[in-house]
């Protein structure tokens, strides 16, 4: 306040500022890009969404800052000695926020809501069969088969009250066409470490922190209140932060990276991002419809997909296009991925000659035309990205239009396979390579290789990808990995372009390493002496 | 009169069922909603079965009918995006944006009025001049590099006012508002600014031309030769005149206000109907977006409606000629 009007007005302020420095020491005031789409935790798999919910809601093992496995809500979890069936030991004493006690009814009904066909989570957990109460502190998961990996799958699978639910007649997950609403869409009653106090969707929301929660000394839990506000454009964003309105943003623009890390108050913590960037080319048709080529389809030869792996010059990407805010890669496979190794990671040579006499070795001398699809509102700089590599393809001869769409354009494409040449970024919220073959790699059919637009279709590769899942020799099931990953770098279906990174601009007094996921779990957070 | 209003509103009806329509048929170009409902997870059969319980399988006129027949019931159907009523959230929505485009109006009326005038009757003076040039920037900058320009001046430079959000609302005469609030007057100020900054420069170009062209007339040559005070040549006999086509402008511009408000909103994160829309469209989210279109076209149908009505009552020459 520079200009007070009157003596009154000047007086409430400093009475409300009173107010607030003694009442709400640790308020964090926290702005991402994108709002929450709803507070069911089972109503949409979004990362925004989930990263809203693990405050309040919590799954019975959650993933730590650092991207590992942690107990939650069980307190340990073990295969019985029939592989097919999973026992999880709950915690005992955790209260929901209305104060009703957790227990194993809770989980088998949380479980069963969340496996429900109206369920954005129901995906995850395909493999369980069913689930069982054993006493109340103990629950069975059983599996079609067995299932070594089902841990890594819960780490979103939020539990709710059954009682609260029923009583409010949430049983099921909100279904958009039956016109009804669902009273889980806007109000919470979970475990977490924080409480809803109030919620306008796009505006605001805070949470308070949980004085009842079980976790209490275990964690941080410095903060004391959170104001979430999503603030869209990425301009305004900076400028809150910079005007100290707020605390914590996810998602600095890395044209405002020096900008913000300059200013005295201000940090920004960096670290790869569990998400890999790269094309995709259609390998399997005989033509291609969007291409100059009659008749034949280039991509299906390998040293044309050789020739442009190698034209891609990734460290001019990474220092011009991305301002060096990526990793360079030679693998679809981000670092955390069990299955990563440094020799899969390392880039394909650059070499212009070797990939020009490649071209002409599979009869492309003159080049060819073809269209390259990629998104410009969903990656770190993609349509860029995209330009860049236009320029680098040239070089071997092939002229590469580009089309640029908005994602929800973008992706269809894909998915209704009606692109030849397109950009894609995954990410691997289970940590492990299967997830990777299930959805990129195994041909694509009714519930395997739905992201799979290469049309690639190995019938040997598929069955070892099938076998994963039920393979509990955990050091021939890596083989198997190694061999599937062996047979896809030399392939070349894809080509990789780099991991993201993950730039979170923070007050200075703030200290909070990246998620790899993106996804802030303020319990973790400390403040600075 | 009756018969007219009632022809009017039957007109609107029919233009609002066209606009409809034609959104329905825009919306396949805008993507598919099932990659937004659905996580990456989803297999192919996870989306034949949404999209055929979504009913998106059936012909644009079937679905654009199932529309219309439950809107007719004031039933608009579920956000795809945010999973709550449409009709629930664009009540929560309206009022944010009707009050920045409202004071946005007046802003721009009243200023735009005041300098039109001014800027007139001194046509010679450096400073009618200076605003003359400067108003040449709010007609030519976009509104997007206004607002982040205001926010880089007034929230980060010099802290003085909010860079995004509405502030605290508070109770005015029953109505949930930001401008009961300090925090909320503070919080509208710029991007109220920029939204009106077009208009006022628009109106205040219009004030002035047309005020020049009536103090050529020869009344005003009869007034002056009266004796007259300067005063009130200027403001009873010469300003009145000039109000006429200042009065279409602003219904008209009323609208686009609101319209305009769509990148305004995002600028500043003003949670009001246009951030929802921009929302849905990057969703893809259909009954937001047709709910949407709807009402900007119902806002457009009734201010032309009462600006016709308004004239009759202003000019008397039109009421005859109805008559």
């Amino acid at each position: 306040m520079l200009h007070r009007p009157t003596i009154t007005i000047a007086t409430a302020v400093a009475m409300a500022l009173a107010g607030m420095s003694s009442a709400n020491a640790n308020t964090l005031r926290w702005a991402s890009s994108g709002d929450s789409l709803t507070l069911d935790p089972h109503a949409q798999n979004e990362g925004p969404t989930h990263t809203l919910a693990h405050q309040m809601y919590e799954p019975l093992l959650q993933r730590d800052m650092a991207g590992e496995i942690i107990p939650a809500l069980a307190t340990s979890w073990a295969v019985t000695d029939d592989p097919t069936v999973w026992r999880f030991t709950l915690r005992q004493g955790v209260k929901f926020h209305n104060g009703a006690d957790f227990n194993a009814d809770d989980v088998v009904f949380s479980i069963n809501r969340t496996r429900a066909p109206n369920s954005a989570m129901k995906e995850l957990l395909t493999s369980v069969v069913d689930v069982k109460k054993v006493d109340d502190y103990t629950v069975d998961l059983i599996t079609e088969g067995p299932n070594p990996l089902l841990p890594a799958n819960l780490t979103n699978q939020f539990m709710m009250d059954e009682d609260w639910t029923k009583a409010n007649g949430a049983e099921q997950p909100q279904d958009f066409d039956n016109g009804g609403d669902n009273f889980a869409v806007r109000n919470v009653n979970g475990t977490g470490a924080f409480k809803l106090t109030s919620r306008v969707i796009d505006e605001k929301t805070v949470l308070t922190a949980n004085e009842d929660y079980w976790g209490k000394d275990e964690f941080p839990n410095e903060i004391t209140e959170i104001v979430y506000t999503p603030i869209q454009s990425a301009g305004t964003r900076v400028a809150a932060l910079l005007s100290g309105e707020v605390d914590f943003i996810q998602d600095v623009p890395v044209q405002d990276l020096a900008r913000v890390d300059g200013t005295d108050s201000l940090k920004v913590n960096s670290a790869p991002q569990n998400r890999t960037i790269f094309f995709g080319l259609n390998v399997g048709d005989e033509d291609l419809t969007n291409d100059n080529v009659d008749g034949k389809n280039p991509f299906a030869d390998l040293r044309v997909r050789q020739a442009m792996n190698m034209a891609i010059n990734r460290a001019a990407i990474q220092r011009v296009v991305m301002r060096d805010q990526s990793q360079p890669t030679g693998i679809i496979m981000p670092p955390f991925v069990a299955g990563w190794t440094e020799a899969l990671d390392a880039l394909p040579e650059g070499n212009m000659d070797g990939a020009k006499a490649l071209m002409a070795e599979a009869g492309y001398e003159e080049g060819f035309t073809v269209t390259l699809n990629c998104p410009n509102d969903r990656y770190v700089n993609d349509e860029a990205i995209c330009q860049a590599a236009v320029g680098m393809f040239a070089q071997i001869g092939i002229n590469v239009n580009l089309d640029a769409k908005p994602k929800a354009q973008h992706f269809p494409l894909i998915a209704n396979k009606e692109t030849d040449f397109y950009m894609l970024g995954w990410g691997v919220p289970t940590f492990d390579s299967e997830y990777i073959f299930n959805f990129l790699v195994h041909t694509s059919s009714d519930d395997r290789g739905s992201w799979n637009g290469t049309r690639y279709s190995n019938p040997e590769v598929d069955s070892m990808i099938v076998s994963l899942g039920s393979e509990v020799d955990l050091e021939k099931r890596a083989g198997t990995v190694a061999a599937i990953w062996e047979t896809i770098q030399s392939e070349v279906i894809y080509l990789p372009i780099h991991h993201q990174v993950l730039n979170w601009g923070m007050a200075n007094n703030i200290e909070f390493p990246v998620q790899p996921e993106d996804q802030p779990h303020f319990k973790f957070l400390t403040y600075a002496q | 009169m009756l018969a007219y209003i009632i022809r009017r509103v039957f007109q609107g009806a029919f233009v609002l069922l066209i606009v409809g329509f034609i959104a329905f048929c825009m919306f396949r170009f805008m993507g598919d909603p099932l990659e937004s409902i659905l996580g990456q997870e989803a297999t192919a059969l996870d989306r034949i079965e949404l999209r055929e319980r979504l009913g998106l399988n059936d012909p644009i006129v079937l679905q654009y009918g199932r529309f219309v027949g439950n809107a007719v019931q004031g039933e608009f159907g579920i956000s795809y995006r945010n999973g709550v009523p449409v009709a629930e959230l664009i009540s929560q929505r309206l009022p944010a944006t009707l009050e920045l485009a409202l004071v946005s109006a007046v802003l721009a009326l009243v200023f735009g009025i005041v300098l039109g005038v001014y800027t007139a009757i001194k046509r010679e003076g450096w400073l009618a001049n200076s605003i003359m040039s400067l108003s040449l920037i709010g007609v030519s900058l976009p509104t997007f590099l206004i607002g982040i320009l205001l926010i880089w001046i007034f929230a980060v430079e010099l802290g003085w006012l909010p860079s995004f959000g509405r502030g605290d609302t508070g109770s005015l005469f029953g109505i949930q508002t930001s401008l009961a609030t300090v925090s909320g007057i503070k919080s509208i100020i710029l991007p109220a600014i920029t939204l009106g900054l077009y208009q006022m420069t628009l109106i205040m170009r219009l004030v002035r031309a047309e005020m020049l062209e009536v103090l050529r007339a020869d009344y005003i040559r009869f007034a002056r030769a009266r004796g007259l005070s300067e005063r009130a040549i200027n403001f009873s006999h010469a300003l009145k005149n000039t109000l006429l086509p200042v009065i279409t402008i602003i219904g008209l511009q009323l609208g686009q206000i609101i319209a305009f408000a769509i990148i305004t909103e995002t600028v500043f994160q003003w949670p009001g109907v246009g951030l929802l829309f921009i929302n849905a469209v990057q969703f893809v989210d259909i009954p937001v977006m047709t709910t949407y279109l709807l009402l900007v076209g119902a806002m457009f149908v009734v201010l032309n409606l009462l600006v016709d009505l308004l004239y009759a009552v202003i000019d008397p020459r039109l009421r005859v000629a109805k008559r």
